[in-house]
């Protein structure tokens, strides 16, 4: 592998693979600056598309929207996962049943369980709105927070919760001063990855949120724009988008050294 | 603490997945054996039209030409994903993390996002044809974007991060001394590559195809922003029947076919895998 006839080879792909991963999102962000808005001619650096943005109000409020959905559903989702860890974590018994249902929002196709929640509220004849896509974003975000807090509880010391109790804790004064803080910061990892993906998600947003303009999200609307053709004002706003879920996501990282799930 | 009763912590988490997961899969489970009502409602009386309908001529033409791009972008995304994998794995081991991380970074940012990079690209006034008309091309170049070629590029990039990572997990992980005892038995790099390397890392190779194949035929945004509406896959069709169609029934007879494709590979998945490092036990 040391001859250089291979290293130079080995550089050729990592190169074209780089190229083909990052021209796209790099053109994207340059032309989101670009001041004649047009696609193939450079007119000089400008943010003032970025200022129609904050101009146009359905982006605004889809905006609020989201921002809305992410919060929401990943206080339940970071709450639930983080209990639903530690349980299934001291279990001693490790029930196959238990870990399918655990890890099924995870790959289960998004239209599939976007289909069948459409059809479970409008069965129950509930209203859709923004409520219905919380509901239904805790489902995958309990289940991601869930395995990043699990994937640290592997390498925690459950000998400092014995010794809490044997000091006379209780068992749910010894989750919340030993076992959550020192659990912190993959619980926190777990909500950044929850939130990105709750800005992010699209299809189950657009399933259950019902028809009316008022519950519409940042994806679908990014979706509703996108159909319609290029504009310089999707290129900022694709630019803002892409830039908070890579920061979301590169601290979520930061702080939770284990990985990501799936890695 | 191990073993006190766990149960009062995982209720909230667990009634949730039931109430929001368990119980509407179940629901378009039952769905799919149920007739459609005159206007679009749905009858309660059980048939198997629905699961009939989905190998109507029709309808299994959806389903093959869908199998048929996702095996293309599946296909593709492994190769060029195992390459990049590989050459990853071969850099010096302190840069290795670097790149992965590049690598991977990509996949994090949002999915339309990602798919509309390609519109730019693609359209025709798009940056490509503006470049060929800049290298002086006067001819009408081919349509680029609203075809089958740009649904599988949209969906060999937007999952190629994927089978990087699932190819550079058992890379990595691969004695160097293997392949250099084949080569002393006289192998040339070629074929220790393909007769060593190759099988040694096969999960990696099945789980990136599988990731990709089960993602892309089930998906219904790429066909629809870079295939234009030009032609359905499955996803589409599932969109149809529960968005403008009004054929519930039917949607959730195409999504239960969907689910046994996805169990079925993933399930064939880890036989193969297990068989892989089963292999591997016995040789050393």
């Amino acid at each position: 592998m040391a001859r250089t006839a291979n290293s130079r080879l080995m550089l050729v792909i990592l190169a074209a693979v780089f190229a083909f991963l990052y021209v796209p999102i790099s053109v994207l962000v340059a032309l989101s600056f670009n001041d004649g808005g047009l696609p193939t001619a450079w007119t000089g650096f400008s943010v003032k598309w970025y200022g129609e943005l904050f101009r146009n109000a359905d982006v605004m409020s889809a905006a609020f929207n989201t921002l809305v959905v992410a919060v929401v559903s990943t206080i339940f989702a970071t709450l639930f996962g983080t209990l639903l860890a530690i349980g299934v974590e001291i279990r001693r018994r490790k029930g196959r049943f238990l870990e399918t249902i655990i890890f099924a929002p995870m790959i289960i196709p998004d239209i599939v369980l976007a289909i069948a929640l459409l059809s479970f509220f409008s069965m129950l004849n509930v209203t859709m709105g923004l409520h219905t896509v919380i509901l239904s974003h805790v489902v995958f975000n309990l289940a991601f927070v869930c395995s990043v807090v699990r994937a640290r509880l592997k390498t925690f010391d459950w000998s400092i919760v014995e010794a809490s109790a044997d000091l006379g804790a209780s068992t749910p004064i010894t989750m919340i001063r030993i076992v959550i803080p020192v659990m912190m910061p993959a619980i926190i990892a777990g909500a950044l990855l929850a939130f990105t993906l709750s800005v992010d998600e699209f299809i189950i947003a657009f399933f259950t949120a019902g028809a009316g303009r008022a519950s519409i999200t940042l994806p679908m609307q990014i979706f509703a724009m996108i159909r319609f053709g290029v504009t310089p004002e999707i290129n900022a706003l694709a630019t803002i988008v892409m830039a908070v879920s890579v920061i979301a996501l590169a601290l979520s990282q930061r702080l939770n050294r284990g990985g990501l799930p799936g890695q | 603490m191990k073993d006190r009763r766990p149960l009062y912590l995982m209720a909230p988490a667990l009634a949730w997945l039931t109430a929001f997961m368990v119980i509407p899969c179940l629901l378009i489970l039952a769905l799919a054996f149920f007739r459609r009502g005159l206007y679009g409602g749905i009858e309660y009386t059980f048939t198997l039209e629905n699961l009939a309908l989905v190998f109507d001529p029709l309808y299994a033409g959806i389903f093959l030409k869908s199998a048929a791009i996702a095996g293309l972008s599946a296909l593709i995304a492994v190769i060029v994903g195992y390459a990049a994998a590989f050459a990853i794995a071969a850099a010096p081991a302190r840069r290795q993390p670097i790149l992965l991380f590049f690598a991977v970074l990509p996949f994090w940012s949002n999915y339309l996002v990602r798919t509309y990079a390609w519109i730019v690209l693609l359209n025709r006034e798009g940056l490509i044809t503006g470049l060929a008309q800049w290298l002086g091309f006067d001819g009408e170049l081919p349509k680029l974007l609203y075809t089958e070629s740009a649904v599988v590029v949209g969906l060999v990039y937007n999952y190629l991060p994927f089978v990087i990572l699932a190819c550079y997990a058992p890379l990595s992980r691969l004695n160097p001394e293997i392949a250099e005892a084949s080569q002393d038995l006289g192998a040339s790099a070629w074929t220790t590559f393909r007769r060593v390397t190759v099988p040694l890392t096969f999960p990696g190779i099945a789980t990136g195809f599988v990731f990709v194949f089960v993602l892309s035929i089930g998906n219904f945004v790429t066909p629809a922003l870079l295939g234009g509406g030009q032609f359905q896959m499955i996803g589409n069709l599932v969109y149809a029947q529960f968005l403008t169609a009004n054929d519930w029934p039917f949607g959730a007879a195409l999504s239960m076919i969907l689910i046994a494709i996805m169990m079925g590979l993933l399930t064939l998945q880890t036989f193969a895998s297990e068989r892989a490092s089963g292999a591997k036990r016995e040789d050393s």
